[in-house]
């Protein structure tokens, strides 16, 4: 059984639909890249597979235990969190909200996750610095961390490099890789970087006036790639 | 030194001072817990604009004819701050934006209505004095004193057991939701509070007042430390501290006590934004 399956899904706002008809599924251990131009509604998507709005119409199914709030987000920063006084420490905890319920407070179980977590993202160094004076590269390790607080299963990137220098942006690739390759964490990324896209992952959704979904081979072997580079894509 | 001491032990024998000094202290701790979240919302002038929009209520009472207007101000005013706060990051008008709008409208429609239809002589008078804080922090009543104090509590009490979630939706809503964490509910929650205090408070003490000592506090505490934890804590210690001699201050002086609390909140924002820069130099 599929993690997340979509039929007929029309998206949009206020009545209005952006995309219609989408149809794909991502199962257990896919590295699916979401790739569309600007207003293609990717984040309409995003919001949509996690559950922030509802569909205009058609159905998404969550399968293999996956519950309705363990995909792990992370999200493009807001202008908020620029001058925010907040320990990385902090920040990756608060990725456990999740599993608070009723209680007010973190369990010594949460901090344990949040530790391991800051461990695999190699931040556990910077646990007592202010997020808002780390780089750019280092805030989005503290967000990736924080999303693995919120999952064992899937993790959902919005544009997970944006903002990064080449550097910095290929260590956060193969970070990601890793996670997929060795954790069997499921990985969904929205992204302009089509490159990127045919280098990582193995499935690709492209939405827009065309739309495509499949593997990467198929995607490459149809000449989409092509034909969206043309189209005025941002990679390749 | 002795002199000083007699002077302000003289003066608490009377009860309004006392009560002035209980009042302010756990006005200001409750104000500077709120103000933390609410500076970093981009809210920081709602102090302002509720106020306003409790003026705009109490002069739409006044026309109806109610002898008490506090049920309908605090109606009022908790339902503007809803409006305000609970759509939170995802509004189409930002935060100040909107902040502005509704206190400008509040403050020229409630104008409008006292001019049309007021029966009292002097207009002026009231409409300063309602925007000044009516009863001042010096004339308050051991009632107004009391439910400061199981007010204060009450929000002591919600801020502790729902630190996390505040934290949580303040720093990333999206994630928050994303999360599981009920945003909207956490957003009126908070907007509820806020209007609140800030209705009492304003009766109490002035709405300049309550105003500064939403903004100040934070802001000092958010020049010095790091964690969300950190400045929360600092900003309460600063904002009762500063209170509590800004209060003593003028009754030594005799100075006004609202804007003797508020240059304090200046002074030490200076100290405060000084130090970090030292510090910052020094990096």
């Amino acid at each position: 059984m599929a993690l997340i399956k979509c039929e007929n899904l029309s998206l949009g706002y206020e009545g209005r639909a952006i995309i219609e008809n989408l149809n794909f599924e991502v199962n257990s251990g896919n590295y699916l890249c979401i790739v569309g131009e600007n207003g293609s509604g990717k984040s309409t998507l995003i919001k949509t597979l996690l559950g922030l709005q509802n569909p205009i119409s058609g159905k998404i199914t969550k399968g293999d235990g996956l519950l309705k709030n363990e995909i792990g987000y992370l999200p493009q920063q807001t202008v908020v969190q620029k001058d925010f006084p907040a320990s990385v420490r902090e920040v990756v905890l608060s990725g456990c909200q999740g599993r608070l319920g009723l209680r007010p407070f973190y369990s010594y179980e949460d901090k344990a996750l949040a530790a391991r977590n800051m461990e695999k993202m190699g931040i556990t160094q910077l646990s007592g610095r202010c997020y808002r004076e780390l780089s750019g590269g280092q805030q989005q390790r503290v967000l990736l961390a924080r999303a693995l607080c919120a999952t064992r299963k899937v993790i959902l990137l919005d544009e997970p490099v944006s903002g990064l220098d080449p550097k910095v942006t290929a260590e956060m690739y193969s970070l990601i890789e890793n996670l997929n390759k060795n954790e069997g964490i499921t990985v969904i990324t929205v992204s302009h970087d089509i490159a990127a896209a045919l280098k990582y992952a193995d499935h690709i959704l492209h939405i827009g006036k065309d739309v495509f979904f499949g593997t990467k081979d198929e995607y490459v072997s149809g000449g989409h790639a092509e034909y969206f580079a043309k189209e005025g894509g941002d990679g390749v | 030194m002795s002199a000083v001491l007699t002077k302000l032990v003289e003066y608490f024998q009377f009860p309004f001072v006392r009560y002035a000094l209980i009042a302010g202290t756990l006005i200001a701790f409750c104000s500077s817990l709120l103000g933390v979240t609410l500076v970093l919302r981009r809210f920081s002038f709602i102090g302002d604009g509720l106020s306003h929009v409790a003026f705009g209520a109490m002069a739409v009472s006044a026309v109806v004819g109610l002898t008490n207007d506090m049920p309908l101000t605090l109606a009022i005013t908790v339902i503007c701050a809803i409006l305000l706060l609970r759509t939170g990051q995802s509004t189409k008008i930002n935060g100040d934006a909107a902040v502005a709008m509704i206190s400008v409208g509040a403050l020229a429609i409630g104008y409008l209505l006292m001019n049309l239809f007021s029966k009292s002589s002097n207009l002026s008078g009231d409409v300063c004095t309602t925007l000044f804080g009516s009863t001042s922090i010096l004339t308050l009543s051991k009632f107004e004193v009391v439910l400061c104090i199981v007010l204060s509590a009450v929000v002591a009490a919600a801020f502790i057991l729902f630190y996390n979630r505040v934290f949580a939706v303040t720093f990333d809503e999206n994630f928050a939701a994303s999360a599981g964490t009920r945003t909207g509910a956490s957003n009126t929650a908070i907007a509820i509070i806020v209007a609140v205090v800030i209705v009492l408070a304003m009766n109490l003490v002035g709405s300049l007042l309550i105003s500064a000592l939403i903004i100040f506090p934070a802001l000092s505490a958010m020049r010095l430390f790091k964690s969300f934890r950190s400045v929360t804590v600092c900003s309460a210690i600063l904002s009762v501290s500063c209170s509590v001699s800004g209060i003593l201050i003028s009754i030594l002086g005799g100075t006004p006590v609202g804007s003797t609390i508020v240059a304090v909140d200046i002074a030490v924002f200076a100290m405060f934004h000084i130090i970090s820069l030292i510090k910052g130099g020094r990096k």
